[in-house]
């Protein structure tokens, strides 16, 4: 019953390493697998995001974490601001290196009362 | 339906989701009690928490056999930290990563979910 999911409907797509795709849900099956059409990869920054062009994708549905139904109105309302792709990349590598450096010196805090930091995630599966 | 003190008492609104809820357990087939008991909490708000500690608070909508959530009108609890869920305003959750789903107090009838699962538990020990 919950799979009757509009057809030609822009959607949202967020994945377990941490990805967000939007683009028209062509097809789905029990699993989630996903076919979008037109997709974009939208990379956020902050209040800064950027699309890359994706074309046609298979998901297999053990990566979804969730699919939205993009809200125009929504959209407008975010706040969020277009910038080009390779200011994003910057913008996302900056991040990346301050999330390994704070990442480092906790485990160096740890390490020096005697305990081991393992985080629980990884950067490939969020969840 | 076997009818607690509970539903005796008052006509609170307690007595819907739970009679709804017992409709459910006779119709559906045997290993279904989450599933059941969800489809009776279909309209009331819930809080999702997902296993990266995104929580979405919504209206639940539906839900099926393998406990994926839709949510209508949702609306992100710490909206700053995940950007992409602001343009969003009905979501589908796969089950797989749910952690948490807060349920308001007065819509849950413990003592029957408690009973129910344990004649659960006995049918299938069986």
């Amino acid at each position: 019953a919950i799979m009757r999911i509009r057809p030609v409907e822009t959607l949202v797509v967020y994945l377990r390493d941490g990805r967000t795709l939007i683009g028209i849900l062509r097809c789905i099956d029990q699993f989630a697998n996903l076919v979008l059409h037109r997709t974009i990869e939208r990379i956020h920054v902050g209040k800064k995001y950027g699309d890359i062009e994706r074309g046609v994708i298979i998901i297999r549905g053990e990566n979804v974490v969730l699919l939205g139904e993009w809200d125009q109105e929504r959209a407008r309302k975010s706040g969020l601001q277009e910038i080009s792709v390779e200011e994003i990349l910057e913008a996302q590598r900056e991040e990346q290196q301050q999330q390994q450096h704070q990442q480092t010196l906790r485990a160096k805090f740890m390490k020096e009362r005697g305990l081991t930091l393992t985080p629980e995630i990884g950067p490939d599966d969020m969840y | 339906p076997r009818f607690t003190g509970n539903v005796l008492a008052t006509g609170s609104q307690i007595y819907n989701s739970n009679l709804l809820f017992e409709t459910y357990l006779y119709i559906s087939a045997l290993t279904m009690l989450f599933y059941s008991f969800f489809k009776s909490l279909i309209g009331k708000d819930v809080v999702v928490e997902l296993k990266n500690d995104l929580s979405i608070c919504g209206t639940l909508h539906s839900v099926d056999q393998y406990l994926n959530i839709k949510l209508t009108d949702i609306n992100v609890t710490d909206a700053e930290k995940y950007p992409h869920m602001m343009s969003v305003k009905n979501c589908f959750v796969r089950g797989s990563v749910v952690r948490y789903v807060q349920l308001p107090a007065d819509e849950v009838d413990t003592q029957l979910l408690q009973d129910a699962a344990r004649r659960e538990a006995f049918t299938q020990r069986q």
